[in-house]
């Protein structure tokens, strides 16, 4: 079985992003860039899915500069057998973004596609839907378990009042969760190893063009900020203020 | 125009989010319908019908709707925005597995979780785990959006709208419904809550947290929410996160209890009316949003604010 699991450069999770004092959007200049940590827990099951001997080849693939090939580099690192970079210094949106990935889904016919459910920049949260709509493969998002036979995945997920587990039909669109398991960190010999597999560098035309994008950004503002209050002394003062002062209880 | 709402309901209670979605879409268009999918969901459909300023109330009902399959609900959805110029969704667990569905099938940009309408085409919502607000402009003529319903007040009630059965779709063939595991609880829902008791890593342990946060949150009738930190330690379940990636909420009153107040976590409270906070380190990050702090041991201050609530007659 194949696996395709697209990962995506974003700011470093540890990161304070940074409003430009323009607002045209975020200051990335010189900033700490890492895969996104959802898509690290999508190539972590992936490659936990290999070790099994549920699956033969892993392919990762990314959209973005050619830096991204750093992003792809670490999921070879990792463990994933080869990469594909969709190299473009557009910033393309969710909707096109998902296109380019039906088309990669087509030409590499994987049975599972499992990615993050969303990415901690734009945070969106819409690519694997999306790709799922456009490809008619059925979906499990926010995956917080996931137990992979020949023709179905059984993914337990994560909802508002708890877990809800369905079964798939393969192929499949999988996005990961933040407790489906802890990724690994890259041994050194296997960063060594990494160098040698191969990222093809393609176009998006090689895989049928980026669309016009339909949203416009007109801003990027920072967060209204909330100014701290006073520090009390004990409880009684506490539900003193919250009856008189705020006015909640 | 014409808005198109979907409920969030659980085919038994219609749930507050739906009504302050209502007043988002009324933000976009005074012609505003409400579809309840589900499954034998006549009830939550009169509840849905007294929603001041809803023009009517559609039902679409089958098996995979009452599991809210995201699937079936992109396949019911989809074909009714003929009629519509926007579909407003709030963004639950439920409504961003769906909504960006029907983005694809009507070939425009989903936007995500906004917090406020700024023209009929123009939307605010953050970006960066809350670190940005993003003001952005579609140029799709048919609008997808999800709502954080928190950002906005419920609509009034005293509404009579009909109800109107629709076509629910094929349902999702290729995904079968196995099980739920839903937490049965008598406290408050999350979202909703009028106050929010929460518990950090500070606890140490489940049984910690069960014996700290709950008693407070019962004494208060409050909800009871967790820091990621928390969560991941399994010192409380994954639903009661409360964060960018968990559960946003914006109650009267927020008490965080031993959380020092991640990023992550700020995101997902910082609009609450008022927040307290008790933790014994002075410099936790968690006091600069506070309204009042406690610098003090949860261990000793969780049991006097009991008492101080007691001696105040609560």
């Amino acid at each position: 079985m194949k696996i395709l699991v697209p990962v995506k450069r974003a700011i470093d999770s540890n990161v304070k992003a940074r409003v430009k004092s323009d607002q045209t959007g975020v200051d990335l200049a010189n900033v700490k860039m890492s895969m996104n940590p959802f898509c690290e827990i999508a190539v972590e099951e992936a490659i936990r899915l290999k070790e099994k001997g549920l699956a033969e080849e892993i392919v990762a693939v990314s959209i973005g500069p050619i830096q991204a090939q750093e992003t792809i580099r670490t999921a070879l690192a990792m463990g994933a057998d080869r990469g594909i970079l969709i190299q473009t210094d557009a910033d393309p949106e969710p909707l096109e973004v998902a296109k380019l990935l039906k088309a990669v889904a087509l030409a590499e016919a994987p049975r599972l596609i499992l990615m993050g459910k969303q990415a901690i920049d734009g945070d969106n949260n819409a690519v694997g839907q999306m790709l799922s709509a456009l490809l008619g493969w059925p979906q499990a998002t926010f995956a917080y378990k996931l137990e992979l036979a020949p023709d179905t995945v059984r993914v337990t997920r994560e909802v508002d009042g708890g877990l809800q587990t369905l079964e798939l039909d393969l192929p499949a669109v999988v996005t990961a969760d933040l407790r489906l398991n802890e990724p690994r960190y890259a041994s050194l010999p296997n960063i060594m190893k990494a160098k040698k597999k191969t990222i093809d560098i393609k176009t998006v035309d090689d895989y049928g063009g980026a669309g016009t994008g339909h949203l416009a950004v007109l801003k990027v503002a920072e967060p209204a900020k909330r100014v701290a209050g006073v520090r009390l002394e004990n409880a009684t003062e506490l539900v003193a203020k919250l009856k008189t002062e705020a006015g909640v209880l | 125009m014409a808005v198109l709402v979907v409920a969030d309901h659980d085919n038994l209670t219609l749930k507050d989010n739906t009504s302050k979605t209502v007043t988002a879409a009324r933000a976009l268009s005074p012609d505003v319908d409400v579809l309840v999918a589900g499954q034998s969901v006549a009830g939550v459909a009169a509840q849905a019908a007294k929603i001041a300023g809803v023009r009517k109330v559609l039902t679409a009902e089958s098996e995979a709707l009452g599991k809210q399959i995201a699937e079936a609900l992109s396949a019911c959805v989809a074909p009714l925005m003929a009629g519509y110029d926007a579909l407003l969704v709030p963004a639950t667990s439920v409504g961003k597995n769906f909504a960006p569905r029907v983005a694809a099938m009507l070939d425009v940009a989903p936007i995500s979780e906004i917090v406020a309408v700024a023209a009929a085409d123009t939307f605010v919502r953050p970006i960066y785990a809350g670190n940005a607000m993003e003001t952005v402009r579609s140029s799709d003529a048919k609008k997808v959006i999800t709502v954080r319903a928190t950002a906005f007040k419920a609509a009034d009630e005293g509404g009579a709208a009909r109800i109107e059965a629709v076509d629910p779709g094929p349902g999702a063939p290729h995904t079968r419904f196995v099980s739920d595991e839903i937490v049965k609880s008598d406290r408050p829902e999350l979202a909703g809550a009028k106050i929010v008791v929460s518990g950090g890593r500070a606890m140490g342990s489940a049984e910690e947290f069960h014996a700290v946060i709950e008693p407070l949150a019962d004494k208060l009738g409050a909800a009871v929410g967790a820091s990621r930190a928390a969560v991941d330690a399994g010192y409380a379940p994954n639903d009661y996160q409360i964060g960018q990636t968990g559960k946003v909420v914006a109650p009267q009153l927020y008490i965080a209890i031993g959380i020092s107040g991640a990023i992550q976590h700020l995101a997902g409270m910082k609009d609450s009316k008022v927040i307290v906070a008790i933790n014994k380190d002075a410099d936790a990050p968690i006091f600069q949003v506070a309204d009042y702090g406690l610098v003090a041991d949860y261990k000793s201050a969780v049991p006097d604010l009991m008492a101080a609530l007691t001696a105040a007659g609560i």
